[in-house]
């Protein structure tokens, strides 16, 4: 057990190294999630925050480094996550409806070659109306809008009923409708104590959004409180040189503890 | 007496069909439910190359066969040699996709022809061994309606209950590996076990059906079924279901054809009736057709032109007076054409469309008049209209000049349900907001479009 990395902690990333084709897309990751927050991942494109997420879910080979859920490598605590990838990442075109995607959230503790059966889909039915569409339970999937979808992807991830979420850019391309339901409904369950890590781009949102930040550059820039963390300088060490940011940036420094 | 013939041969009542018929239908109904996914993994191209990395595993089964003594052309025998080069095919394609940059079209594009060359080969050369006579064995490339022994027939029809019964029994796996690989990761799942799994399933499918379809067209036999299902229906659970259908069908049916005559490879017969329910699935399925889609698109054009002509007839009226309420008066074709520069044809279109709907009435004069419920309609839809661009004004910060355009395109799909909240959204009693036209309070209620 590492004294930097205490086993309370939903998330602990030790040393982690990511490449690509042997080109690094992440250097030394150290970083700490304390539990119960609602926290932003926050860099320029390319940063390497959706690999950041990815890496610590084994969904891409890690170099060299550690990753430990309350104390404990991954494999041992899938129970305790939920995942939800960004919505491009799927073929919306599948013939599968609204109901049958959240109720693959479901399939984990269903198990092997068991049939989905009237609890899963009334599960999935309550996810759906919880964030608000559960109308569109039979709808096939393609004939959603893109906020739906997304609310779609929130809903299968909902009845995983774990302790972390992992979003990857759960606000890209949606309507202010969704991004209003989908941060009320992070903030309920942050107000169940559960942990959520959110990849983000909107650097006007961040501090009202957040309350615990990491900024990302390749390596990690700082990360802290978002009171903290938050400021001109550190966003100039990460987003620095990129010059059409700076008018991004002053906007949202201006928010800052005004939200 | 051909007709007698086909009838009895696909009613299995004639003796020496009666398995390779029975048994390609099978085969068909299995192709088509794994096919589905292998479709779905968007992973044809590998099948294909599978299927083609299956003729060198068959020349040299022969080969080591003849040399030991057996006969040559013992089936399972040539089955196991198939399987062992089809899955070395696969393999091959992995490890390129693995450890080179190259993109996976170059690399099953390479594999595919290498196999399907060095099968064709050793074909050649198996073709010396004295004793055995290797005579045949090209028709695993175009396949051939051999007359099926009962050995073979039990063979086939045991891998295809195996492959179907997995396939069923992991439906959910291969669904959620299918749909989102990386969510089922997260979940657990092993998926590159699934995904070996499923190679797996479509090699079984491709081993049997190498005899009577050909390593060539098989591929046919796995993709064509899901993509015309496919155009019927937005289940999996019916995609499923039709493509086990239309693969027997196109089994059965080509089979049955070319055991007529001798000189058709099945294998060809089987895919062009495959692709003849595809195209008419194409045409006319009713979830994504062409038809029924460009059906949909008609109507709603005939809508817009309808709502078009309607709004028009009725902001005309109101210019026209200064009075509320305001008179239905009847109006000139030129006032119509000069408010939104129509064609004097399109004009005639749209009017003739909504006489027939009994909208317009024509006087004797000339001039056009609203009927009753025209009238109605119209009302309904220029305060929709209205709405609708009083809520891009409020929300979407479009300036109100640019706002009727806008307006415009999504008017036509607003449901009774969508006013009802536009209406409570924008709280009429409060004018606070320029409007580029006025907003009647609901005078005639009938603000909600009525069900059709």
């Amino acid at each position: 057990m590492r004294p930097e990395h205490p086993p309370e902690l939903p998330l602990a990333v030790h040393d982690l190294t990511v490449a690509y084709h042997r080109k690094p897309v992440l250097w030394d990751v150290e970083l700490n999630i304390p539990e119960g927050t609602l926290s932003g991942i926050v860099g320029p494109n390319g940063a390497g925050k959706s690999t950041l997420l990815k890496a610590c879910l084994e969904l891409i080979p890690k170099t060299s480094g550690e990753v430990l859920i309350y104390g404990k490598p991954y494999a041992d605590q899938r129970d305790l996550i939920a995942y939800v990838p960004q919505r491009e990442s799927v073929d919306w075109d599948f013939p599968v409806s609204a109901l049958d995607v959240v109720t693959m959230g479901t399939y984990r503790k269903l198990g092997w070659f068991k049939r989905i059966t009237r609890p899963q889909r009334q599960q999935a039915l309550e996810a759906l109306e919880k964030v608000g569409i559960g109308h569109l339970a039979k709808r096939q999937i393609s004939q959603l809008s893109g906020g739906q979808q997304q609310r779609v992807f929130l809903a299968r991830a909902l009845v995983q009923e774990a302790e972390i979420y992992f979003m990857d850019e759960p606000f890209s391309a949606v309507d202010a409708a969704t991004e209003q339901a989908i941060i009320e409904l992070l903030q309920e369950l942050n107000a169940q104590g559960k942990t959520v890590l959110c990849v983000h781009h909107d650097l006007a949102t961040v501090s009202r959004y957040f309350d615990y930040l990491v900024l990302l550059n390749m390596r990690v820039v700082a990360s802290g409180p978002t009171s903290e963390t938050f400021t001109r300088e550190n966003l100039q060490k990460t987003y620095g040189g990129k010059l059409n940011l700076l008018d991004d940036v002053a906007q949202a420094l201006k928010n800052v503890g005004h939200p | 007496m051909t007709w007698e013939l086909l009838r009895e041969t696909l009613l299995l009542e004639q003796h020496n069909t009666r398995l390779p018929v029975l048994g390609v239908a099978f085969l068909g109904a299995t192709a088509g439910l794994v096919g589905s996914f292998l479709l779905l993994r968007k992973q044809s191209l590998l099948g294909d190359a599978l299927s083609h990395a299956t003729l060198p595993g068959i020349g040299i089964a022969f080969a080591v066969m003849s040399i030991m003594g057996f006969s040559g052309k013992n089936l399972p025998g040539l089955l196991v040699g198939a399987t062992i080069t089809g899955l070395l095919g696969v393999l091959l394609v992995l490890a390129i996709r693995k450890t080179t940059r190259l993109k996976d079209d170059a690399a099953m594009g390479i594999v595919l022809s290498v196999f399907f060359g060095l099968g064709v080969a050793i074909l050649k050369m198996v073709e010396r061994i004295p004793g055995q006579s290797a005579a045949g064995l090209d028709g695993f490339i175009y396949g051939k309606t051999a007359s099926m022994v009962w050995s073979d027939f039990i063979l086939i029809t045991v891998i295809l209950v195996v492959t179907t019964a997995v396939t069923i029994a992991i439906l959910k796996e291969l669904t959620l590996l299918c749909f989102d690989a990386s969510f089922a990761s997260v979940q657990g799942w092993p998926t590159l076990w699934l995904d070996i799994i499923l190679m797996a399933l479509v090699t079984s499918v491709t081993v049997v059906g190498l005899q009577a379809v050909g390593l060539i067209l098989i591929i046919a036999f796995l993709i064509t079924p899901p993509t015309a299902a496919r155009f019927w229906t937005n289940r999996l659970g019916w995609m499923l279901l039709l493509s086990a259908t239309i693969g027997a069908i196109s089994g059965w049916l080509g089979v049955s054809i070319s055991a007529l005559y001798s000189n058709l490879p099945a294998g060809a017969i089987i895919v062009i009736s495959a692709a003849i329910i595809f195209l008419f699935s194409m045409i006319f399925g009713t979830a994504r057709g062409v038809l029924p889609r460009y059906l949909r698109h008609l109507q709603l054009k005939r809508k817009v032109g309808r709502q078009h002509l309607l709004r028009s007839t009725y902001e005309i009226l109101e210019n026209s007076q200064k009075n509320k309420p305001l008179k239905n008066l009847p109006i000139s074709m030129e006032l119509l054409r000069k408010h939104r520069f129509w064609s004097k044809g399109e004009l005639l279109t749209l009017i003739r469309q909504a006489r027939s709907e009994d909208h317009i009435e024509r006087q004797p004069s000339g001039e056009l008049r609203l009927s009753e419920s025209g009238f109605g309609e119209a009302s309904r839809i220029t305060r929709n209209h209205r709405l609708w661009e009083l809520y891009l004004i409020k929300y979407a910060d479009i300036a109100p000049s640019h706002v009727d355009r806008d307006a415009d395109m999504v008017e036509h799909l607003l449901g009774a349900e969508i006013v009802h909240q536009l209406e409570a959204e924008l709280d009429l009693s409060k004018p606070t907001i320029d409007s580029p036209h006025t907003i009647e309070p609901t005078e005639l209620g009938l603000q909600s479009e009525p069900t059709t």
